[in-house]
């Protein structure tokens, strides 16, 4: 307490800056994957890829990103455990972050995948051990946790598996593929914008100081989805078959109007990955400011202050801007055969995955749900080949990235400690 | 710096696209017969030679085209239809531009004469021959429309419509192929008899490719069946 009032502000500061650089990394680096897929299948320009993100992930991480926050700033440590000893809590918070951070760094310069989630789970879980012991660590919420990060690719890959299904015997194996697109699509996007705006809704908006009923929150989801249909129509309206490409390709003009579609689903990833992925910035920042300003307590319960999530958001944008648009062009390369009909499936899937897992405040990996949702259009037949010994290496990243990030977390937190005093 | 990405690592190299330059090039092998064989009977061995030495070159390229994609297929790349498929297909389209360059090899090296007679028949057959390679070309083409609709019953139906023609193509070469044995037949005594021999021999040879090129086909329709 006395730490705290001695070293409180410069802590909180250290928390801001390494909150804000790690929301930088996720910009820089996790969002490639999010929108690579909709610049690979030439969907999007990068240009306005960036714009997607910078405006969607903005909004996903305010307005639906609190209960991931919520969970990374006190569901994986106990605070109760933490009473009285505050301080403790505040370094291993920095560390993390730190731990987190490095890791990234590290990871990114060797080539390998790395997932942010992963790694800011594990740093917690390791300075709380060493802080205080395993009792410090709801274990039963980390099984949750580490459960849904089973699950959430096995849900990705069952829903675009139904989705590319839905639309192969719709639209695709019909008489007349291209009008049938123009039929069907519609309701597609009704059902992205309804989906989202529904699970968002459900979860919370009480932050931006709406609080609404169940009708309410229905009724506001039915109309973004029929404004996003009416957009969507608005905008296939100008597509016409084109006799040229045609003749390449049967399915060229099919795909165009697909196109469309798959516009509103990257606005929809991008919305997604925002909502569960500022978490890994700002969840410990929230924690720090929360002890910090209550002098000493740690409470468990507290809303986290809108600002946070703000600074998350910021820091996700800005990462984009200045390194961010580089990784998802290099992505969107080799992701080519990712056509606007299997694309739309694997986005949509995806996305509503990840909101959902936001809404229930699990922290998941945005690109494993991608990966398990892409794996289920394969499994639709509906793309040339995979490379599936990419999940044996998912698998080695998991086993890898949790214990690293617990490592450093705790060498950190001991330096912390040995510098600011135990 | 390298980025590593599990999506962008997730997409492996579709064998589709190779698979198809590889049959065109096995085509352009066949295609090359026609003006090989007119510049036969007109007995202009060097424009011979050229074509002879061009379908030899093609066949090579297909042979380069081959064995790049068996090493690009390893066991870990999951296909939207069996690997062995694939592969057997890859070995009978292979087989095409083999055939066509026996047939070049062959003629050129006797400095083959044909018959005034048969100049004219034997023309039509070679090109009706080709015409059975173009046919499995056009069916191998549609393999991308088939994993685009995610083999649906549609897209199947038109694929079979092009084997069945592809068939009656072949057919079209064995009719033919009587009808110059039978015209051969009647002469034969007039010409001189080892001649005879290898020109009964290159008329089988031809009709050979029409079959090979049948095959191809028949190995599309094995792969629509699972």
């Amino acid at each position: 307490m006395d730490l705290l009032a001695q070293h409180g502000h410069i802590l909180l500061i250290l928390a801001c800056v390494f909150g804000l650089f790690m929301a930088w990394g996720v910009g820089a680096n996790d969002v490639s994957n999010a929108m690579g897929t909709s610049v690979g299948s030439k969907v999007l320009t990068i240009k306005q890829a960036l714009v997607v993100a910078m405006v969607f992930e903005f909004a996903g991480a305010y307005l639906a990103g609190g209960e991931v926050t919520s969970t990374i700033r006190s569901g994986i440590v106990d605070p109760e455990a933490f009473t009285g000893q505050g301080h403790l809590l505040v370094y291993g918070m920095i560390g993390s972050l730190l731990a987190a951070g490095f890791w990234l760094l590290f990871a990114t310069s060797m080539g390998w995948p790395v997932s942010t989630t992963h790694s800011i789970v594990g740093a917690i879980i390791g300075f709380a051990i060493i802080a205080l012991g395993a009792d410090a660590v709801k274990w039963d919420k980390t099984a949750v946790i580490a459960a849904s990060w089973v699950v959430s690719p096995l849900c990705g890959a069952l829903m675009a598996y139904l989705l590319f299904r839905s639309a192969q015997r719709l639209i695709l194996d019909t008489d007349d593929p291209f009008h049938n697109a123009k039929k069907y699509i519609p309701y597609y996007m009704f059902a992205v914008g309804f989906i989202l705006s529904m699970v968002t809704m459900k979860k919370g908006l009480n932050h931006v100081g709406l609080d609404l009923s169940n009708t309410e929150s229905f009724m506001i989801a039915t109309g973004i989805g029929l404004l996003v249909m009416a957009l969507g129509i608005l905008m296939m309206r100008r597509i016409e078959p084109d006799p040229e490409a045609d003749r390449e390709f049967r399915y060229a003009s099919v795909e165009k109007v697909f196109a469309v579609l798959m516009i509103f689903t990257a606005c929809s990833m991008a919305f997604a990955h925002g909502s569960n992925d500022v978490a890994n910035a700002v969840g410990p920042l929230a924690a720090v400011f929360s002890v910090v300003q209550s002098g000493g307590e740690v409470a468990g319960k507290s809303p986290t202050p809108h600002w946070i999530l703000l600074l998350g958001a910021v820091g996700i944008v800005i990462g984009l801007a200045t390194y961010g648009y580089k990784v998802i062009a290099t992505i969107g390369e080799k992701i080519t055969e990712l056509t606007p009909s299997r694309g739309f499936a694997a986005e949509f899937a995806a996305a509503t995955t990840v909101v959902t897992a936001s809404g229930m405040g699990l922290p998941i990996s945005t690109t494993h749900t991608l990966v398990g949702a892409v794996l289920g259009v394969g499994l639709a037949r509906g793309l040339g080949s995979l490379n599936i010994g990419v999940v044996g290496s998912i698998f080695a990243s998991w086993v890898v990235t949790l214990p690293a990030g617990a490592l450093l977390s705790m060498v950190f937190f001991v330096i912390l400690r040995a510098i600011f005093g135990a | 710096m390298p980025i590593g990405s599990s999506l962008a690592g997730l997409f492996g190299r579709s064998p589709i696209k190779p698979l198809q330059e590889h049959i065109r090039k096995a085509h352009q092998c066949a295609e090359m017969l026609v003006p090989f064989t007119e510049s036969m009977i007109a007995a202009d061995w060097q424009l011979a030679s050229d074509a002879q030495q061009r379908i030899s070159a093609l066949e090579k390229e297909a042979d380069e085209l081959k064995r790049e994609i068996r090493r690009r297929l390893p066991k870990s790349l999951f296909l939207s239809f069996p690997r062995e498929d694939l592969l057997d297909l890859l070995a009978s389209q292979d087989k095409v531009a083999n055939k066509a360059k026996d047939i070049a090899g062959l003629m050129y090296g006797r400095r083959m004469t044909i018959p005034a007679a048969l100049a004219e028949p034997m023309l039509r057959y070679v090109r009706a021959s080709v015409a059975a390679s173009s046919q499995a070309v056009k069916a191998i083409g549609e393999l991308d429309e088939l994993i685009e609709t995610g083999f649906g019953g549609h897209e199947i139906k038109l694929v079979e419509k092009l084997i069945e023609d592809l068939d009656n193509l072949e057919q079209d070469t064995d009719e033919q192929q009587i009808a110059i044995r039978t015209q051969l037949f009647a002469i034969e005594k007039e010409l001189h008899p080892v001649d005879v021999m290898f020109l009964y021999r290159i008329i089988e040879e031809v009709g050979e490719l029409a079959d090979r090129a049948q095959r191809v086909g028949g190995q599309l329709q094995m792969l629509l069946a699972r």
